[in-house]
């Protein structure tokens, strides 16, 4: 009898696991390659204390980001971030980074901890963004990461698998976040709950890692356990940058023949600018119909949009231009690092000449932290969130968008379809 | 309790309803006793004030979407809930609930086959939902048995230390590299 032939996630959790030959249904512990856990790792800290007697097995596998509410807002708060502080000192935690480095997810990739074919697990949904570097991410409990730190594993369930081939080419204006857009809008919230997802295609392949990134961390508003894009020469090169030695040691590739639940083919040539309105982020429509909808407040920012690529994005919309005098900017760089390279480059003198305010690299207003609005105010997003309640007011608005469209909206006062000013 | 059968009033919920809605964001720094009282403010305001030990939740699809937190199972146990039925659920909240110790079945076809305030009887372990008005019994999805025997130990926390005691057995026995 012939091997079968296997899915990116069979492989992952065979290797996780030790178990030879899964098929989706089965469930099996692994052992994941990095436990990551954000601000809520005071969460996980106080769960452990109360586990008499237990140890931590692998203090190098864990991954610590003060992103959510930091810098810290409050004393209660202060008091959380120091816990997590003295706890890394206390156990020795070398990847432990404070508030000036910028959301988990980005920060994780840019130190060279997301690794091809290793299993992440985190407390964060957006942890399926590891798979733009063909690792397996998957977000977790604050439970459940706990258990990870004393015992090493953790159950999955083996995931159905879906292919979406990304074909065509992207016209002027248009970016991977209006792809997914566009797909959340079709298959629905729930379009694919607990499938481990595969982006395939030659469009998927001709995209960048920043690009990768924005794809795999809006599949986790499908539903899904994880998403995965095929490493390539662009994967080894980004994590030879990240000091990542020999990066394709665990790499894994799903095999031809492979069993997939869904397949589907989408050519997205003819694809326009999509925008996700208020309140679900599946309630999505073309730009062209809600164009000219009033805003107050501008966010470019969070683990979907926040990378040096989608700052540039916003400023070469925004070079030379000023903002609406009744529209504020805000601009939170995804990381340090971002930040750092944006500063450099002129990028943020460009965004803050055209009227933005920086703020510091982290989570920022996609979490609730700062940017709050007032009841009956409206933003326009480059997050991947749009719940009531999110940002401020539960009678608010937020619509989501690539940066572009965030940022020619914030030049017109009003929803803007960005090709109006790629001239 | 401990054989997961439970029988009770119903109350209902919608379709698609993030965990941000099961408790908003701003209601968790309240004593949990406190915040139970705003579950599900918006989409059944009637569900908090008036809901007793022992009722059971039926939600619609997708439930407990958006992030993974946690604190949203705990507020629905503080409730008093016995049991929470759904459609189907996000896969983080179904996680979270075996984990933080919320009895839960996903039943499809649950939602039309009940009016709020019909008796049910739920057999978890045989996967079933009984209507007491109609006579209807509801097949749901079945649970792995180790979730169940997770949550008779009080849910994953509070049997860690047997799996940290499994792990350590199956170490010491492990005596190849």
């Amino acid at each position: 009898m012939s091997v079968t032939a296997k899915t990116f996630a069979q492989k992952a959790l065979e290797r996780g696991s030790g178990v030879s030959d899964l098929k989706p249904g089965m469930i099996v512990d692994v052992a994941p390659d990095v436990y990551m856990s954000h601000t809520a790792s005071w969460r996980c800290i106080k769960t452990f204390e109360k586990l008499k007697g237990a140890t931590i097995l692998h203090p190098e596998r864990i991954a610590m980001v003060m992103d959510h509410i930091s810098p810290a807002p409050t004393a209660q708060v202060a008091g959380y971030h120091r816990l997590c502080r003295d706890f890394a000192r206390k156990h020795g935690l070398v990847n432990f980074f404070d508030v000036n480095a910028g959301i988990a997810h980005l920060v994780l990739m840019e130190k060279g901890l997301v690794r091809p074919g290793e299993i992440l697990i985190g407390t964060d949904s957006h942890s399926t963004i590891y798979g733009a570097l063909g690792s397996f991410g998957t977000g977790v409990g604050f439970s459940e990461l706990t258990a990870a730190w004393v015992t090493g594993t953790l159950w999955m369930l083996v995931p159905e698998s879906m292919k979406i081939n990304l074909d065509g080419r992207l016209s002027k204006g248009v970016y991977p976040k209006d792809i997914m857009l566009k797909l959340i809008g079709d298959l629905t919230a729930d379009g694919a709950t607990y499938y481990s997802l595969e982006f395939e295609g030659s469009l998927t392949a001709s995209l960048s890692i920043s690009e990768r990134m924005t794809l795999c961390n809006l599949a986790m508003e499908l539903g899904t356990k994880n998403a995965y894009v095929r490493p390539d020469e662009k994967t080894y090169e980004y994590l030879a940058r990240a000091g990542v030695k020999d990066p394709a040691r665990n790499a894994l590739l799903p095999d031809a023949g492979a069993q997939y639940a869904k397949v589907l083919d989408i050519d997205i040539s003819a694809l326009e600018p999509q925008i996700a309105c208020p309140h679900v982020v599946d309630n999505v429509k073309p730009i062209s119909a809600v164009a000219g909808t009033k805003v107050d407040q501008v966010f470019i920012g969070s683990c979907a949009n926040a990378k040096y690529d989608d700052l540039v994005e916003a400023a070469d919309i925004l070079k030379g231009k000023r903002i609406a005098d009744s529209v504020r900017l805000l601009v939170t760089p995804g990381s340090r690092e971002t930040m750092k390279q944006a500063a450099d480059n002129g990028i943020l003198s460009t965004l803050i000449d055209a009227g933005a305010l920086i703020t510091n690299p982290g989570c920022g207003a996609c979490a609730g932290d700062g940017g709050a609005m007032d009841k009956g105010e409206v933003t326009i997003s480059t997050a991947n969130r749009n719940f009531r309640g999110r940002m401020g007011s539960y009678d608010a608005e937020i619509y989501l968008a690539s940066p572009a469209t965030a940022a020619a909206s914030a030049i017109a006062g009003v929803i803007t379809d960005p090709r109006e000013m790629m001239r | 309790m401990s054989n997961f059968n439970f029988s009770g009033k119903c109350w209902v919920a919608g379709d698609y309803i993030p965990t941000d809605q099961i408790i908003k964001a701003d209601r968790v720094f309240l004593p949990m006793a406190e915040a139970a009282k705003f579950v599900l403010e918006d989409d059944n305001p009637e569900f908090g004030k008036h809901v007793a030990p022992g009722d059971i939740l039926v939600a619609g699809k997708h439930f407990g979407q958006s992030s993974g937190r946690a604190v949203a199972v705990k507020a629905l146990i503080a409730t008093g809930i016995s049991c929470l039925v759904a459609e189907s659920f996000a896969r983080t909240f179904y996680r979270n609930a075996f984990e933080v110790g919320l009895p839960i079945l996903e039943a499809p076809g649950i939602r039309a086959a009940i009016t709020q305030g019909d008796q049910l009887h739920v057999d978890l372990p045989g996967g079933t939902v009984t209507v007491l008005r109609t006579g209807q019994v509801i097949k749901g999805n079945p649970i792995p048995a180790f979730l169940l025997e997770m949550l008779s130990g009080g849910g994953l926390i509070a049997v860690a230390p047997q799996l940290i005691e499994k792990d350590n057995e199956a170490r010491s026995g492990n005596t190849q590299s």
